[in-house]
């Protein structure tokens, strides 16, 4: 530690901290344009100028803050007072004021039409440090030519004050070369080069790192200030991630999101889905219920949708019926669908729409929590030696998560390996190729892999769906769990233990409903067999929540009943549409790929006739005569907890489980991997995975913008 | 006063007296009322009478969806919406005053950085219902085309007091 005196008072502080931070910790504002906490140092717009006083002495010059670590300061002589920053000199001020003047010279006096206008550093800075007294340039001001950046970001680069963040960001953490700065001096320009989108999932976080109004975005352009906004916290279902954002709503319209910052989760990036889906919300509502007559869907009210349920489910009976749940549902529907189902006798139930074989034991049971989360927790990938990726593409499954692995790429020790098709990650990857039965040599210890694994310190698996789901998926999680215990990565092996078996989901719902075991009984079909039966005849009645992601043109002659927010496919094939609420509609609860239990909140309210999706399940069991067993949220969060205790505690990621031998042996099963059929990623449309996402006019322009186009390799 | 004085001026009819002679001094002077609507008093270039946008010479419309003048507005009578126009331009698609909320403070015009909303020298715009009174942004471009003679003149007088 180093002890500093800042504006009088002493502090001891870690030498580690730049003098900018130092300044924060004891509560002094700087000002700061290119500075930024997750981006390598630039120290290039001076802004951040503090006076540094050494010995007692006053410094020779102002020092920029953000550039100087606390360690670089000369050390302390003996019988002299101790260093000084200062940060609110006059002298201090008249050097930010110079900066400011220097900034301003060929900035644009365009706040009024611009979007970043409310909201600009440099505009609360100018408030701070600017001086309209003296007008000293007379000289026209530089113009630069706007740059084309693809569908997302808008360009405006006359504004650009050469703080070089989005630069930074886009080598370092996106890990696409991109972006970069020609010219020196006036002539200076930000610029993709080749006039193209980035090829980056993460392209929209250059909008929020834009200090000023140069990058702005695209779809959200004029359309609103910031001062209009009411201001959401809340949780995406974009990925399985569960990125920590922030809905931005005027009225009852969604504006734009952005993200909220959790070290723990997504630090503070989030992809461009989650970003600009909210177009999404807007477009093919489900507005009211409706009710097929004739080979029609005709508009109904509630009463009339529910009558026709209920006749349907008096004359079907329980092994005839079915429910299927979707991948953006929020823990309580599902909570509530499944009582719902149970009270009826149903037990052909599932959440894994794609039939991935997770979440049961051998006999049927359900499996250990272990078994299905993301055990390490996405922190701790920082801290993994050796990665395994198996049959997974994580940057397009999640994109943040893909960035956190380069992030620990980038700090040097972290080998990686992939068993899967070959794919750009934005970092190299050693290739293991594709034979899904090498899984079971590794596990033998037969595999070159096996041994980097044995070695490393903190070594993790990444299972993607693309691996589990398929028919001997179980097979392939039994074969993952043992190379897990075979190479020492369960366990108190580390300093605080270790688990890196991690299961990399795709869907939302999806570890809230494993935990809410929305799971086959005994007896019950899974998600194939119900498409199957129904396609033969043997499932009469599905009752669907928001699952679209099945094969809807194999239901056969089945009744289907979709409760769901969009028109998308399962609508399109249902005898009854409820319309229910987007996830930005509804306060609910979501679990990570961790377990990480996070609340969303309502930011603007379902359209039409729409209701939250549990109260319609609410609404429809009483009519059935089986009255579910809660009248509020409140009272159904508490029949949550008293199913699955986990699920009340908030915020909070399970941490490593114990490494009891027996839990990983009750993974999957042991089997055969059919080695003829190579394992293929679940996503070949990152911006189209979901019903949202599909009714946004953005992403089917990112979409359309990047398909073929090939995927930029990694920078360094 | 004695008795006798006012006793006097009391059977003189003084009082009544002075009355009339009061009413027939100002028979005399000019008349301070004018002859409405025929006659209008003067307004100061700074009156703050019915709203208008304004448009410039080129018959562009000024307004730039900057909102400023709806952040102002103390009684929350002014709603924007923008987008942007077909040529990339930042314009409003929606600028609705509620001249029922409008208390006639001025902030608007004073907020705007391109003088495109202005309160005009108008103040006879009374209307027979109250839905009339929901200005939109037609309505306050044309009250603009009609006012600019006399709007771009009061902003000129006023302008070295700025």
């Amino acid at each position: 530690m180093t002890k500093i005196i800042i504006d009088g008072k002493e502090y001891d502080l870690d030498p580690n901290l730049t003098l900018l931070q130092a300044c924060e910790a004891a509560g002094k504002e700087i000002p700061r344009f290119c500075f930024h906490e997750r981006l390598s140092i630039a120290g290039n717009c001076r802004m951040c100028l503090v006076e540094v006083r050494m010995g007692g002495r006053p410094g020779p010059k102002p020092v920029a803050s953000c550039a100087q670590q606390l360690r670089d300061l000369p050390p302390v002589k003996e019988g002299q007072p101790l260093h000084e920053i200062v940060t609110g000199s006059p002298t201090v001020k008249k050097a930010r004021e110079g900066v400011m003047e220097f900034l301003l010279i060929n900035h644009p006096l365009d706040c009024p039409i611009c979007d970043q206008g409310g909201e600009c550093d440099l505009q609360d800075q100018a408030m701070a440090y600017g001086h309209d007294k003296l007008e000293r340039f007379k000289e026209n001001k530089r113009a630069v030519t706007e740059k084309n950046m693809g569908p997302l970001v808008k360009t405006i680069m006359t504004r650009c004050i050469h703080c070089t963040r989005c630069v930074r960001f886009a080598a370092e953490v996106a890990g696409v070369d991109e972006i970069g700065a020609i010219g020196r001096g006036e002539d200076m320009e930000i610029t993709t080069y080749l006039e193209k989108a980035v090829t980056s999932e993460l392209s929209g976080n250059i909008i929020d790192l834009c200090p000023v109004g140069a990058l702005t975005s695209k779809p959200y352009a004029f359309n609103a200030r910031p001062w209009e906004l009411k201001k959401i916290e809340s949780i995406d279902v974009m990925d399985a991630l569960g990125a920590n954002i922030r809905i931005d709503a005027r009225g009852r319209e969604v504006m734009r999101i952005l993200p909220r910052n959790n070290d723990d989760v997504n630090e503070e990036w989030i992809s461009d889905k989650t970003r600009f889906v909210w177009d999404g919300l807007k477009r093919q509502r489900l507005d009211r219920p409706y009710v097929r007559k004739d080979g029609k869907l005709t508009e109904a009210d509630w009463p009339e949708a529910f009558a026709a349920i209920a006749a349907r489910f008096a004359t079907t009976k329980p092994e005839r019926m079915a429910a299927i749940v979707g991948d953006l549902a929020d823990a309580e529907s599902i909570k509530a669908l499944k009582d719902l189902m149970t009270a009826l006798g149903v037990v052909n139930l599932d959440c894994r729409q794609d039939g991935a074989k997770i979440g049961l034991a051998p006999d049927g049971t359900r499996g250990p929590r272990a078994g299905y989360l993301f055990n390490s927790g996405i922190a701790s990938v920082e801290a993994a030696d050796a990665l395994l990726l198996i049959g997974t593409n994580p940057r397009m499954e999640a994109p943040v998560l893909n960035a956190r692995i380069r992030k620990a790429w980038l700090r040097g020790n972290l080998n990686i390996a992939r068993l899967g098709p070959p794919a750009d990650l934005n970092y190299p990857v050693c290739e293991l190729g594709n034979n899904p039965a090498d899984l079971i040599a590794i596990a033998d210890g037969r595999h070159a892999a096996f041994e980097t694994l044995k070695s490393a310190k903190h070594p993790m698996l990444i299972i993607g769906m693309g691996a589990l789901a398929r028919p001997d998926g179980a097979a392939v999680l039994a074969a993952c769990a043992k190379i897990a215990s075979a190479t020492g990565m369960i366990g108190p092996e580390g300093e605080a233990g270790w688990n890196g078996f991690n299961l990399l989901h795709t869907a939302a719902a999806r570890v809230a409903a494993l935990d809410l075991g929305f799971l086959p009984g005994q007896g019950g079909r899974d998600t194939a067999g119900i498409v199957a039966g129904a396609g033969k005849g043997e499932i009469d009645t599905l009752f669907l929540l928001g699952a679209d992601e099945i094969d809807t043109r194999a239901l056969g002659k089945a009744f289907v009943i979709y409760l769901g927010s969009h028109g998308d496919k399962g609508a399109h094939r249902a005898d009854i549409i409820l319309p229910g609420a987007a996830y930005t509609e509804k306060p609910g609860t979501y679990v990570n790929i961790e377990g990480r239990v996070q609340r969303a909140n309502r930011a603007s309210f379902p359209p039409g006739e729409a209701k939250e999706d549990w109260t319609i399940l609410r609404a429809l069991s009483e009519v059935l005569g089986r009255k579910l067993p809660y009248d509020s949220l409140a009272q159904l969060r508490e029949a949550m907890a008293s199913d699955a205790p986990h699920v009340a505690q908030l915020d909070k990621a399970p941490g490593f489980p114990p490494a009891d031998p027996a839990i990983w042996r009750a993974i999957g099963t042991a089997g055969p991997i059919d080695n003829a059929h190579p394992f293929v990623y679940p996503i070949s449309d990152f911006y189209l995975t979901n019903p949202i996402a599909r009714a946004s006019a953005t992403l089917a322009e990112c979409s359309r913008s990047s398909a073929g186009r090939p995927l930029a390799s990694a920078a360094e | 006063m004695s008795w006798l004085e006012r006793n006097l001026r009391a059977v003189m009819l003084m009082d009544i007296v002075s009355g009339m002679f009061l009413a027939l001094r100002y028979m005399a002077r000019p008349k301070p009322t004018v002859n409405y609507p025929f006659e209008k008093g003067p307004l100061s270039p700074r009156f703050r009478g019915e709203h208008a946008l304004r448009r410039y010479p080129n018959g562009e419309e000024r307004c730039i969806a900057c909102k400023l003048c709806e952040a102002i507005c103390p009684a929350q009578a002014i709603t924007i919406e923008a987008e942007p126009r077909d040529d990339g331009s930042r314009r409003t698609t929606r600028y609705d005053i509620d001249m029922v909320k409008c208390i006639y403070c001025g902030f608007c015009q004073e907020a705007c950085p391109v003088d495109a909303i202005v309160e005009g020298p108008n103040f006879e715009f009374s209307t027979e219902t109250r839905a009339e009174l929901l200005y939109n942004k037609e309505k306050l471009l044309a009250n603009g085309d009609r006012w600019e003679r006399e709007i771009a003149k009061n902003l000129e007088l006023d302008a070295p007091y700025r």
